[in-house]
């Protein structure tokens, strides 16, 4: 299993289109990947379940993987949030 | 196109509102002739001596006017003019509104000319508006395409896709759920009134048929009924169905408005992979539905997004409060 917590850096938070690059990304991988806050734990590749995460700006959240090409995963997934999911 | 002759336009059969009420009086042998260009003439200059700038291609249109003054010409012994009208072959056949008849000699110059004349009981300027309807339907730009198109909840939609992705299949489902079928495999496309579609069955005298592999070829009109059933429907909606292909990314919002152009009009477009499990008939119903929903002003996923914006400006404005007014409350909340 691996693990990372990223923080949110665009303004607008996770929104339909970033939920989408995030689902389009994590579907590509075989392992299973979750999304964490304080009190709940949604799958990456339910775009309905990361938009009601609420994750607005600056709030962090832990990317959880397990399987095969769990770095590669979280690796990409953590990319997008470093690049601002090519926003503002 | 192929050739249109004035014999096409007789056998045009338009209904009602759009009906031309035609028949032919005479000079029957030009009836071969062919209409070069969607246009009618009012040949009263032409009459009275002048064929400066007369369009002998059009359609002539003989009303109230001509005709009385067909009348004074014959009256007067005068037939020059008729003579050369008549005599051009480049003019495809006269007509007459009204019911009006043409005087005897000009009845028998065109039978010489073998120019034809045909006669309507529909007032000169709801047959000239009709007349011009018919016509441009005629020679709008076409385009066949492989596909099915169906009347959905109202909204023609196009169903496109390989063979055997299950076009006709899910049109089959659509028609059992109450939809009207308009064409099965060859969709004759016409683009009218500049942007407007509107899908034919390509062979209507074939009727509504429908090849469903391991049936063979079934008739909707009989086993639906005539309810299931519609002659044209303008193309609101495309669909593309596609296997799925899992490197592929598929829209999952749909906030994006996308288009596709057929004879340069623009038609809302969406692709919908196909894989078992996934009932197709169902979504191509909500995909019609939501796009008269989108027609009302109503777009579901743009207004979805604005909300969740919305919301998280909100989660975003607290939590900052929270932080600015009491960093260690806000720490312990958070941690605990």
């Amino acid at each position: 299993m691996t693990e990372r917590s990223v923080v949110i850096k665009n303004r607008a938070g996770i929104h339909a289109r970033p939920a989408a690059l995030i689902v389009q990304t994590a579907s590509k991988f075989k392992s299973k990947i979750a999304f964490k806050n304080e009190n709940e734990e949604i799958n990456a590749k339910s775009i309905m379940g990361i938009i009601t995460l609420g994750a607005s700006y600056n709030s962090s959240l832990t990317i959880k993987a397990e399987g095969e090409d769990e770095s590669e995963a979280v690796d990409a997934l953590s990319q997008l949030f470093e690049n601002r999911f090519e926003e503002d | 196109m192929e050739r249109f002759t004035v014999l096409d336009l007789l056998n045009l059969d338009l209904k009602e509102h759009n009906a031309l009420n035609l028949r032919c009086l005479g000079g029957r042998p030009g009836l071969a002739r062919e209409i070069r260009v969607p246009d009618l003439n009012r040949p009263g200059l032409a009459l009275s001596g002048f064929f400066e700038n007369f369009g002998p291609e059009r359609i002539q249109i003989f009303g109230r006017g001509e005709t009385a003054y067909l009348q004074k010409l014959a009256n007067e012994g005068e037939f020059e003019t008729v003579q050369r009208l008549l005599s051009r072959d480049d003019v495809p056949c006269v007509l007459f509104t009204h019911g009006l008849e043409p005087t005897k000699e000009f009845f028998e110059l065109a039978e010489r000319y073998t120019c034809p004349i045909l006669q309507s009981d529909l007032p000169s300027s709801e047959f000239q508006a009709r007349l011009m309807r018919a016509l441009s339907n005629v020679f709008a730009a076409q385009e066949t395409k492989h596909g099915v198109l169906v009347e959905v909840f109202g909204i023609g939609v196009l169903i496109l896709g390989d063979s055997a992705v299950g076009k006709s299949e899910a049109a089959l489902e659509l028609v059992e759920r109450g939809h009207r079928l308009v064409a099965d495999d060859a969709v004759e496309i016409r683009c009218v009134a500049g942007n407007i579609l509107l899908g034919y069955g390509a062979n209507p005298t074939l009727g509504h048929h429908m090849e469903i592999r391991g049936l063979g070829v079934i008739n909707i009109t009989h086993l639906f009924g005539v309810g299931a059933i519609r002659d044209k429907k303008q193309i609101q909606l495309i669909v593309e169905l596609e296997v799925w292909d899992s490197d592929k990314s598929y829209d999952r919002i749909g906030a994006e408005e996308r288009t596709r152009e057929i004879l340069g009009v623009k038609v809302a477009y969406l692709q919908v992979p196909v894989k078992p499990g996934r009932n197709i008939p169902v979504i191509i119903e909500t995909a019609a539905m939501n796009e008269r929903l989108k027609k009302m002003g109503y777009y579901s996923a743009r207004e979805f997004n604005q909300s969740v914006l919305k919301w998280l400006e909100t989660e975003n404005a607290r939590s900052r409060h929270f932080q600015e007014r009491d960093p260690m409350s806000y720490d312990d909340l958070s941690s605990g």
